[in-house]
């Protein structure tokens, strides 16, 4: 727990921030363990941020190593951006949790078991050779072994449940413990257990009395010598809700829809992590909003330019191997100057890489992953809650712009979930699609709106302004195929400069902390909670550090160069080998730019970040 | 528009573009029996939208007054569906080849066909890949010597009857290219029929693979080679309208009425709304004659249909009416 442990308070240590892992088998119901903790204390006002950590199988043999999943939350008085990096609390249900997530907690810190688990068989399946818990190795940690299994069953062993049902509760006890240590109500979880198990009252019935047990075992136990507390944060005032951000994407993209006046169209093929932000359109069909899961990821986007040729809020969602897919389809909807959305939550790669797994590796696909010159607008979201933003944003830019744009995630922010302060659509700006032709106007399929260039959207159905559009080079105006040299020559620099000038429709570029200094640290995406917590720890030291964090890529915001040039030292930080470095040292030469990279699959922690900016500082 | 659509003739969906077919090409005929079956089919200009892959087929949308989209080589199934789930009230055609439809575009194929989305795909089957000049295609003979097999063909060839019917294809017809009236005819049929109407086009190249169809379509042979069916008529061809199809117990064979005891009584009669498509997956296999005309033609509904009953239930049931509802639902708190 963080040091400032402060005030004693009627024998309740105050703490102004935590880090609880919850890590078990992938069936023993962790995800849901660790959302309950998180909601609950989001409901005290605490500031929260949490990351799930599930295996790529998805039944992996129980006890096996590939088999652990995990759930990680961050609680706190204080602003919350992260995840955290190291682990205040982990419980781990059997050996194998144990062994593959120790390495996140430091020593002195506490770690609670499943005793009951670490049998022989486990402990083999875990790959240890001798019990953890018997010899001497945990002996720099508070540990907790309590026997989760027994007590558990022993609960509600009169209620006369099969193995498997009793079984099933284990997970309770051990929140039940995390409760009472950390002065949590129990009344949010038995009313999330009732509207889960509602139709099975005596599995609902069970799981209350083991998280009961669980809380007072924890009570009554003494190895626990004082329950923690964590007081409400000071938060923007408003009324709030947990929002993980694939829903935040989906949700944005219904906002968007709302503010246009547009059907919104997606067209999807499943693939992790992106799956969710179907799952979640599908259930609103009622909204306006059509889901099409497609046949292949081709066929999404296919369709969706179809939608968009039929006048809607067009959207493909994917993550990177079904980007490269969409690569020729995309210029398709470049060619033809429609408007689209293409939302890439982006994971480990090349290739299949690590499905589960974050990375930023797809930036440069995202910028020039298509035949012939074929710009088109990138954007990225930084949060989990900025996911709702960015998908408005992307669907505004997209509709008033006639191009295809395409918005980065990652597993890491679409996975993750944080407070959001909810806004009615009616607060947001309105969305001003690129003009359809009045009736008998003059009209041609590309004539351009004189300052976006964006050209002006007919669509079937209306009559007089029958025209037929496709992929081979068209004559600026008619639209007509045409092959001539100069024309070609003339479109190219069109489609381009069409995307540059959305850059006077994009903010400047907001700097976290003064407008100059020793060292900027540069980032997009992602990223953004991590760049964010170290660079706001240094800056309370007193070092003259800013953070530039890019929501705009392509284009990126007027002031870039400016702001730039007003600090000693750039650092490029991204979880890749340095791709937004390139794009940087391509755009703005006159910069050194030193970079900061990670590509192992996981965020960045604030403590390697902190250090590094800190030698940074002191080398100069 | 709930107004009478005015009254066209073809001339209103002759596009101001240059025809670049090759002269004699079978793609003319397509043209002209479109341009001539859109006027009886009592919808607006502005409801058509014609949608192509790639390939010698795929200029079609530029020669007709409608709204078209030229789009990528195989995807053309893809778009329209999107284009379809969009605007339902919509009349969407998807104007493809063999190499377009059931090579590069063959898994968009079988599904579009599968959801029984209300479009009309017409496939111009010439056995070729004629834009790429002259490979064989996944109709292309077995032997069948092309640019890019000098020695003959060794892939067996896609029957696109057999494979709409497996795909579960609901409506399925078959037509020559020099009888431009009938395909009209088939077009209008097709038009009116809801759900995935596919019409193959044996479509001549003159270019790359000249006569294909030659064996069933030459004057000369073609009352005894083509077998021209209809709803609710007895399967007889020849020139002397004396030969039949019968099912002999085990497969169709072709007869001849006063031979062997054969009588009218022992031809079969065409149901194309026979829910069962075992005959239909017959008549698609037989090539001595081959059957053309609509083979299969049976109302389910439709994807969008689907869609649309799903939507509205839901609607009834939600608890958000507004995005509002679903912005403030659920667990929610105030700092
Ligand atoms: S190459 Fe063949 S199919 Fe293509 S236009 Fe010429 S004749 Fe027609």
């Amino acid at each position: 727990m963080s040091d400032t442990a402060t005030t004693q308070d009627k024998n309740k240590i105050r703490l102004d921030r935590v880090v609880i892992r919850f890590a078990g088998d992938s069936g023993d119901g962790m995800q849901l363990t660790g959302s309950q903790f998180s909601d609950t204390s989001a409901m005290l006002g605490n500031d929260i941020a949490t990351f799930p950590n599930y295996p790529a199988e998805i039944r992996a043999p129980e006890g096996s190593i590939y088999g652990v999943s995990g759930f990680q939350v961050h609680i706190g008085e204080v602003e919350i951006s992260t995840p955290g990096d190291d682990v205040d609390v982990l419980v781990a249900m059997n050996p194998a949790a144990l062994k593959t997530n120790i390495s996140a907690v430091q020593h002195g810190k506490t770690i609670i078991v499943d005793a009951d688990e670490f049998t022989t068989k486990n402990l083999g399946k875990a790959g240890y050779s001798d019990n953890p818990l018997e010899d001497g190795t945990l002996s720099a940690y508070n540990l907790i072994p309590a026997p989760i299994t027994q007590l558990s069953r022993g609960a509600i062993k009169e209620m006369g449940l099969d193995n498997t049902s009793m079984n099933r509760t284990r997970n309770m006890f051990a929140l039940g413990m995390v409760f009472w240590m950390f002065s949590r109500p129990l009344d949010y979880t038995i009313k999330f257990l009732e509207k889960k198990f509602g139709h099975k009252p005596q599995i609902f019935e069970a799981n209350v009395k083991v998280l009961k047990s669980g809380y007072h075992y924890a009570e009554t136990m003494e190895l626990l010598s004082s329950a923690y507390t964590i007081l409400p944060a000071k938060m923007t005032g408003g009324t709030y809700r947990i929002l993980m951000g694939n829903t935040a994407i989906a949700w944005g993209f219904l906002a968007a829809a709302e503010r246009s006046g547009k059907h919104l169209f997606l067209g999807s093929y499943p693939i992790t992590p992106a799956s969710d932000i179907l799952h979640e359109l599908s259930e609103h069909q009622h909204f306006g909003v059509t889901t099409f899961q497609a046949e292949d990821e081709i066929a999404g986007i296919c369709s969706a330019i179809g939608a968009s040729f039929a006048g809607n809020l067009a959207l493909t969602t994917t993550s990177g191997p079904g980007l490269a897919l969409k690569s020729e389809a995309i210029g398709l909807a470049v060619m033809t100057e429609l408007p689209l959305v293409i939302v890439n939550v982006q994971r480990g790669g090349p290739s299949t890489g690590l499905p589960t797994k974050t990375e930023q590796a797809d930036l440069l696909q995202a910028m020039y992953g298509r035949n012939g010159e074929s710009p088109v607008i990138v954007v990225a979201a930084s949060s989990p809650s900025n996911c709702f933003d960015m998908a408005y944003e992307a669907s505004r830019l997209a509709l008033e712009h006639m191009t295809p744009v395409i918005l980065l995630t990652d597993g890491y922010i679409a996975n993750g979930s944080a407070p959001w302060r909810i806004r009615s659509v009616n607060d947001l700006e309105p969305i001003k699609p690129a003009v359809a032709p009045l009736p008998g106007e003059e009209w041609l399929p590309y004539l351009r709106n004189p300052e976006t260039l964006a050209r002006r959207w007919a669509t079937p159905g209306m009559p007089g302004f029958e025209h037929r559009i496709g992929g081979l080079e068209k004559e600026d105006g008619t639209g007509h195929i045409s092959y001539d040299p100069e024309n070609h020559e003339h479109m190219v620099k069109l489609r381009a400069e069409k995307v540059r000038r959305v850059e006077n429709y994009i903010p400047e570029l907001q700097l976290d902390g003064a407008e100059s200094g020793d060292l900027l640290v540069v980032g997009w995406g992602g990223t953004y909670g991590s760049l964010h917590t170290a660079v706001k720890a240094l800056q309370e030291e007193g070092h003259a550090v800013s953070l530039a964090h890019f929501h705009y890529i392509n284009p990126m915001p007027r002031n870039t160069r400016e702001v730039f040039s007003r600090f000693k030292q750039i650092v490029v930080c991204e979880l890749n080998l340095g791709q937004f470095a390139t794009l940087l040292r391509s755009s703005f030469p006159e910069f050194p730019y030193l970079q900061y990279n990670k590509v192992q699959g996981l965020p960045f922690t604030v403590f390697e970040l902190n250090a590094h900016f800190r030698n940074l500082l002191n080398a100069k | 528009m709930s107004t009478q659509p005015p009254t066209y003739t073809f001339k209103d969906f002759v596009s101001d573009q240059e025809v670049r077919w090759c002269p004699g090409c079978g793609d003319y005929v397509i043209l002209r029996a479109m341009q001539k079956a859109l006027p009886m089919m009592g919808k607006r200009r502005e409801d058509f939208v014609f949608i192509s892959g790639i390939g010698c087929s795929s200029r079609f949308p530029y020669y007709m007054e409608t709204y078209g989209f030229h789009t990528i080589h195989g995807r053309a199934p893809a778009i329209a569906t999107g284009v379809k789930l969009s605007n339902p009230a919509l009349s969407v055609w998807v104007m493809t080849g063999d190499g377009d439809g059931l090579a590069i575009g063959g898994n968009h194929m079988i599904h579009v066909i599968r959801r029984n989305v209300d479009l009309n795909v017409v496939l111009f089957n010439n056995k070729i890949y004629g834009l790429t000049k002259g490979q064989f295609s996944p109709t292309s003979d077995l032997g069948q010597k092309t640019k890019s097999s000098p020695y003959g063909n060794t892939q067996p060839p896609f029957n696109f009857g057999e494979l709409t019917i497996g795909s579960a294809g609901q409506f399925y017809a078959r037509t020559p290219d020099n009888n431009p009236n009938d395909m009209a005819d088939i077009f209008a049929a097709a038009e009116k029929h809801k759900g995935t109407s596919v019409v193959e086009i044996l479509q001549n190249c003159v270019i790359f693979n000249d006569g294909a169809y030659d064996s069933y379509t030459d004057k000369t042979v073609r009352d005894d080679m083509l077998l021209y069916l209809k709803h609710g008529e007895k399967m007889i061809f020849g020139k002397e309208k004396n030969k039949g199809i019968r099912f002999n117990g085990r497969m169709l064979e072709a007869v001849t009425i006063g031979e062997n005891g054969i009588t009218e009584d022992d031809i079969l009669v065409h149901d194309a709304h026979d829910y069962n498509p075992s005959m239909h997956f017959m008549l698609t296999q037989m090539d001595n004659p081959l059957p053309v005309g609509i083979i299969r033609s049976v109302e389910t509904p439709t994807y969008e249909e689907r869609m649309a009953t799903q939507a509205e239930s839901i609607k009834n049931r939600s608890k958000y009416k507004s995005i509002d509802d679903l912005l403030f639902s659920g667990e929610t708190y105030s700092v």
